[in-house]
């Protein structure tokens, strides 16, 4: 029994509950505008953690606290003059931007933040949204092509291979905890891990080591450093948006994070429990933190590691991850049928 | 305070196969011969058939260290061929030097090599006194000593910084190395101003001395922190040394052939990390080299993390030099003669002609004046003649970067230091 709702929560819930059309719309729109508010505080609070990190003060004192940052990283964004290269395909680059951050989005649909609390809690709710993450790289290839220029086509061609690649091992480390849990919904791989029964601590082994894979995998997916090979601005300049300007490198941009922060759901819902805190009870809040915990790792990793080469980055997929996760899928398969 | 002691590097000794090469060095077996690609090779050679993409990778682009131009022709990501295209920072830095006065030259040469101006200004007031007879005060040669070293420390913390922002990213590890290494450089930076009162282009350096004479308590504040750098150099060894990634990027990229260097006119670190015992300082010491026992850092890798090596070793060998000398600052006048346009006792420079070199951060600096047999224009150079090291490790691209990926072009090239302002001058 749910406790009793207020009138007007009522009202809403009547309204909503007859419409499934209305329903995904309003709470879609609540968990994307959310989604997108924590992609700005992430970019602010990076821009604090790398600054403190790197001995860099400015971010940090940028109005109160470094709010401002935020508001003059978009302010710049905005003011920039808004080119479209002659020799570009003008269609496919103005298509590409809006299209990446679709697909990141469209992915937080399927996204348990708590018991019940999803846009859709879909029954082939991770394969959803891997596939959608995966298409990431279409728009990206988009753009890379569009640009009509040197670097962004080789960073699209990078940037295809990666995808492809880290695709398998993304989808063999998921594959344990769905094995384990006996579900593609995500609601039931976390209330399967309910009672500290977390993925990545039992059973000990496959798990911890599906949920490091899944860790690199998603790195590799959302092209952050060591595996930011496709931007790789040393060497492509800016990668596939070299010659994109203003709001269009800013939708690249916002992806980017969005995308990294939809892994740390994703991974935060996979391997450690969800919502549950074991007697900590549980709720949204811990599935925040630890979508936190995840995320700031991802930074971390970011600021203090080199970049790898391409044919290394290749060499790593198809000799060690992939291999390993077939292993680990059998182990995993093993230990549901027999223990 | 203590300083970390470098480890002692065995003299003249290195602990691989070595062969004897023209002149008596002895160089690593195992670099010696390895294939070199040619750099003339015709495209159509390679494969006629072969879809190749020539890039033109600079003049504008992060990671050409200025405005270095490599036309690169890609097959698929791999280098087939590369030709470096130099002089996009020409300024006439030589022509210019035949117009002005010896006392007026070494403003305009400090914008050489834009990242150690001091070893610009030593190397071309040394040439000037050695055209001149004229023999700089104890007190400004060991000046000019200490601030070579300090120069050196900064020199080789810009190239760390900035050779990490080629393996790592401007958004990324790289940017975190970068700006710890501008943290300590700004240091230097800072004691250079005190001495001089600019940040960058000093104009200490004169015909028979130096201009500034050290502040009160300025050799306290130098000992400071050139020991806060070595203390804090080991951060970086912490960061890069034994990061799996770094190593995976520099270790056996770009190996460089020693004999094939020395054809080139290629010294320095890049020599050095090949196997070569070779360094000025030691070698044919001047100013007060010969006061101090010089440990020389060689390395036998030839590759990127070699140079790597040598350059952080000799960082902390230039802060330990520094450090005891300067302690033993002799007291006296900082100028031998005041040299306006020439000094006492000169009436004509009529066939006079002077080479002097010095062991710059990037290799050896040289520079070959010609006196002026106009009596005239007795006061100026004739010719004047700037040997720049990175010049000669440019040479390398074309031998270097076939067969390198993208990415490892960009380390590989990055290691060689290059420093469009001399190269172009």
């Amino acid at each position: 029994m749910s406790p009793p709702l207020p009138d007007h929560a009522l009202l809403v819930h009547a309204m909503l509950m007859g419409n499934p059309w209305l329903q995904g719309l309003v709470v879609g729109g609540a968990v994307a505008s959310a989604a997108l508010s924590i992609a700005g505080f992430s970019i602010w609070f990076e821009r604090k953690f790398a600054g403190r990190m790197q001995n860099r003060p400015g971010p940090t004192e940028v109005g109160p606290a470094g709010l401002l940052q935020l508001v003059a990283d978009v302010l710049k964004m905005l003011q920039k003059d808004d080119v479209v290269p002659a020799k570009a395909d003008r269609a496919l680059f103005i298509l590409a931007p809006p299209l990446t951050l679709l697909f990141a989005a469209s992915a937080l649909a399927v996204i348990p933040w708590g018991s019940g609390v999803a846009v859709a809690d879909l029954h082939i709710g991770l394969l959803f949204a891997l596939s959608m993450s995966s298409l990431v790289v279409v728009p990206v290839w988009m753009a890379g092509w569009a640009s009509n220029n040197k670097y962004a086509l080789l960073a699209g061609m990078r940037a295809a291979a990666q995808a492809i690649s880290y695709e398998i091992p993304l989808l063999l480390s998921a594959m344990v905890p769905i094995v384990l849990a006996g579900s593609f919904r995500m609601g039931d791989i976390v209330a399967a891990q309910h009672g500290l029964r977390w993925f990545a601590l039992w059973p000990p082994g496959p798990g911890f080591f599906a949920f490091l894979m899944f860790f690199m995998a998603a790195l590799a997916e959302s092209n952050r450093i060591p595996f930011d090979i496709p931007e790789a601005e040393s060497e492509l300049i800016a990668g596939v948006s070299t010659e994109y300007g203003g709001m269009k490198f800013g939708l690249f941009y916002l992806t980017e994070y969005l995308h990294s922060f939809i892994a740390s759901a994703i991974g935060a819902a996979l391997f450690l429990g969800g919502e549950d805190m074991g007697p900590l009870g549980h709720g949204m809040h811990w599935m925040m933190l630890k979508t936190l915990v995840l995320f700031v790792s991802i930074f971390w990793i970011r600021w203090s590691w080199m970049r790898f080469r391409a044919d290394q980055l290749m060499a790593l997929c198809w000799k060690v991850l992939v291999p390993g996760g077939l292993v680990l899928v059998m182990t995993s398969a093993l230990w549901v049928q027999f223990l | 305070m203590s300083l970390p002691v470098p480890p002692a590097f065995p003299k003249r000794n290195l602990d691989v196969v070595t062969t004897t090469l023209v002149g008596g060095l002895r160089a690593p077996a195992h670099l010696v011969g390895l294939p070199r690609p040619d750099p003339h090779m015709d495209l159509e050679d390679y494969d006629p058939d072969a879809d190749l993409m020539a890039l033109n990778w600079g003049p504008q682009h992060p990671s050409t260290h200025g405005v270095l131009r490599v036309k690169v022709w890609l097959d698929g990501e791999v280098c087939v061929k590369a030709v470096p295209y130099l002089g996009y920072l020409h300024r006439g830095v030589e022509k210019l030097c035949e117009k002005l006065g010896y006392a007026q030259i070494t403003p305009i040469v400090d914008k050489n090599d834009y990242v150690s101006p001091m070893m610009n200004e030593l190397a071309i007031n040394m040439a000037f006194e050695k055209l001149l007879d004229i023999e700089p005060s104890p007190r400004a040669s060991w000046l000019r000593t200490i601030l070579a070293e300090i120069q050196r420390v900064a020199s080789h913390l810009l190239w760390l910084g900035t050779w990490g922002l080629d393996i790592g990213g401007a958004v990324g590890g790289g940017a975190t190395i970068f700006m710890y290494c501008m943290r300590e450089r700004e240091r230097i930076l800072d004691l250079f101003e005190e001495l001089t009162g600019c940040r960058f282009h000093y104009n200490t350096h004169c015909v028979g001395g130096n201009r500034h004479d050290p502040p009160v308590g300025w050799d306290q504040h130098a000992k400071e922190v050139l020991a806060s750098i070595a203390e804090r150099s080991r951060e970086y060894d912490q960061f890069l040394t034994n990061n799996a990634v770094f190593r995976a990027r520099t270790v056996g990229v770009g190996v460089v052939d020693p004999v094939l260097a020395m054809e080139l006119g290629v010294s320095g670190p890049i020599l050095r990390a090949s196997g070569i015992d070779a360094d000025l300082r030691r070698d044919a010491p001047y100013l007060a080299y010969d006061q101090v026992e010089l440990r020389v850092p060689v390395r036998t890798g030839g590759d990127n993390f070699a140079r790597y090596e040598v350059r952080m070793a000799e960082l902390l060998e230039s802060i330990r030099i520094a450090t005891l000398l300067l302690d033993g600052l002799p007291e006296g006048p900082l100028s031998s003669q005041k040299v306006v346009k020439l000094p006492a006792g000169i009436k004509s420079t009529s066939g006079r002609s002077a080479y002097a070199c010095i062991e710059s951060p990037r290799g050896e600096l040289g520079t070959y004046v010609i006196a002026n047999s106009d009596r005239k224009l007795a006061g100026q150079p004739y010719r004047c003649k700037i040997r720049p090291p990175s010049l000669h490790a440019m040479a390398l691209i074309p031998y270097l970067c076939p067969g390198l990926t993208m990415s490892d072009m960009v380390v590989t090239v990055g290691c060689l230091d290059p420093i469009l302002g001399e190269v172009d001058r």
